[in-house]
């Protein structure tokens, strides 16, 4: 099985650091996974997003143009841009803090979190990023809260150990 | 003992370059393959060797042929309009016969063109811009583990046979993240006697120069460096076939690209077209002999770039006009679809193409 996963939003939100958080969870499970960002001339600001797939055989293209299995949208343009490519079925995570349409698509699970709000409450506007991960956990069985504290630990284990704790209270508050 | 991490490609080729006891790194700035400079300058010192951001791709390619010659294993990176600007070095560092690997993350051209991935320095790096008479060995790695293997492997090329050789990715591979396996490695670094490392006034003093003004001498000098290109063609060649008897098609892709035409093969066999995968690794020498001796079954052959057609050239060279040869493009930086190529193969099975 092939999935693939597209997470998008402003330059700055923890859009790239989320795809590679799940693509190393993917890893760790022993999958075949890419991770590949768009890469124009992005900045602080603008839009950034990357495109991960997972799959149990070798990953042909790592780009993901149509059929998206999952969408991460945590801005108005990545709704625009993404929402009318999910797959009928699939499933889109929207980040209701920040974008003002109410997305319309009757064939796919949507999903609203409140993620910007959360993450404030929780501490820290940033981890909005992680509170998103709390749609997959409800929604999908790629991975588990244990599967995502392992992850953290790889990614930020040694460099930031002090972040860790934040996150994960970030996730259980959207859960 | 390995370990499994999670990489760029860019960056995979800067670890792959530390473990094969690469010394010295000179770079400039260009996307993409900026993550080559950035983690060289902060791994180069704590693995024992030389970082220098070089005021320019030229002066870089120079310091490369300078840290050559003193003996020490040396990289440089670029990407296209960079690699351009480096060639009249790489013609002086194969003219000395001095080894170094060379990072080309190709984007669109020409001219200072765009950044996105493309494929359309297929002739520099296999014909380069620099004069004479000579060819360097091009790895085309397709995932990010070929490309730690194939960064490792250019390292003992290089010595081995006294040559600059060239890697070559585009944009794609340099900037997706995929798992890599590191594995212990211990490079074996063979003693070069020719090396200007100065021994103390043990031997008689070493001149490394590419001039030669005696006609007979020079001609000399490049029938020699044929006869090493003769035992590169002859052992050196690296493919990946897939393509097996009863197959209707045989398409050809290199790098990343090949990857997209694997999908696009398995769409094609829902259709009940079947296609197999060539994959050349080596770009020079390239495979010729596997277009020589296809199977049968094979009806037509089509090549996908992303460019306007550079390595169809040497495919038409292998294939000697015994198949029909296509041809399916994009350039500047789009990307193809498996789609795209589905249905460009699908028209040419039904002899509309």
């Amino acid at each position: 099985m092939t999935t693939k996963i597209i997470f998008s939003g402003f330059g700055g939100q923890g859009i790239l650091t989320l795809g590679q958080i799940v693509a190393t969870i993917a890893m760790k499970k022993g999958h075949h996974v890419t991770w590949m960002p768009s890469y124009g001339a992005e900045m602080r600001g603008g839009t950034a997003n990357c495109a991960v797939v997972i799959s149990d055989k070798l990953i042909g293209s790592p780009l993901v143009d149509t059929n998206i299995d999952a969408l991460c949208a945590m801005n108005d343009a990545s709704v625009t841009k993404f929402l009318s490519k999910v797959k009928p079925g699939g499933n889109a995570f929207i980040n209701s803090s920040i974008v003002t349409e109410s997305p319309k698509r009757d064939d796919i699970t949507i999903r609203e979190i409140d993620a910007t709000n959360i993450a404030t409450k929780v501490g820290n506007p940033k981890v909005a990023n992680m509170v998103m991960l709390s749609g997959f956990l409800k929604d999908t069985d790629l991975f588990t809260m244990e599967d995502i504290e392992g992850a953290l630990h790889d990614t930020f284990g040694q460099k930031y150990p002090k972040l860790i704790p934040l996150n994960i209270e970030a996730i259980k508050a959207g859960a | 003992m390995s370990k499994k991490v999670l990489m760029k490609g860019n960056e995979a080729m800067c670890l792959a370059a530390i473990m094969a006891g690469c010394k010295a790194y000179f770079g400039y700035p260009i996307t993409p393959q900026n993550e080559i400079p950035e983690y060289m300058s902060q791994h180069m010192e704590e693995s024992g060797g030389v970082f220098i951001q070089a005021e320019s791709e030229i002066a870089a390619i120079n310091m490369v042929y300078g840290a050559a010659a003193g003996g020490v294993r040396a990289m440089t990176s670029s990407s296209s309009p960079g690699i351009a600007l480096k060639q009249e070095g790489i013609s002086y560092l194969v003219g000395s016969d001095l080894p170094c690997v060379i990072v080309s993350v190709s984007r669109g051209g020409p001219g200072l063109g765009g950044i996105l991935p493309s494929q359309a320095d297929y002739f520099q790096s296999t014909r380069g811009g620099g004069n004479g008479d000579y060819y360097i060995p091009v790895y085309a790695p397709s995932s990010v583990q070929e490309s730690v293997d194939l960064t490792i492997k250019s390292f003992e090329i290089a010595d081995k046979y006294r040559t600059p050789v060239m890697v070559l990715v585009d944009g794609l591979l340099g900037q997706m993240m995929e798992p890599v396996e590191i594995k212990d490695y211990k490079p074996t670094l063979i003693e070069k006697p020719w090396a200007t490392n100065g021994d103390s006034g043990r031997r008689k003093r070493n001149i490394v120069n590419s001039l030669s003004l005696n006609a007979e001498g020079l001609e000399e000098t490049n029938l020699r460096r044929f006869e090493k290109y003769k035992e590169i063609l002859k052992t050196e060649e690296m493919v990946e076939n897939h393509v097996k008897d009863g197959d209707e098609m045989a398409i050809v892709a290199y790098g990343t690209p090949s990857r997209i035409v694997l999908n696009a093969i398995d769409i094609l066999a829902e259709q009940g077209i079947k296609a197999g995968l060539i994959r050349p690794v080596t770009l020079w020498p390239f495979p010729y002999s596997t277009f020589a001796n296809l199977p049968s079954s094979v009806k037509n052959i089509l090549v996908c770039e992303l460019s306007m057609g550079q390595m169809i050239e040497d495919v038409r060279q292998g294939v000697q006009g015994k198949h029909p040869i296509h041809f399916y493009g994009r350039t500047g930086g789009v990307i193809f679809s498996p789609e795209e190529i589905a249905k460009k193969a699908a028209e040419v099975a039904k002899g509309g193409a």
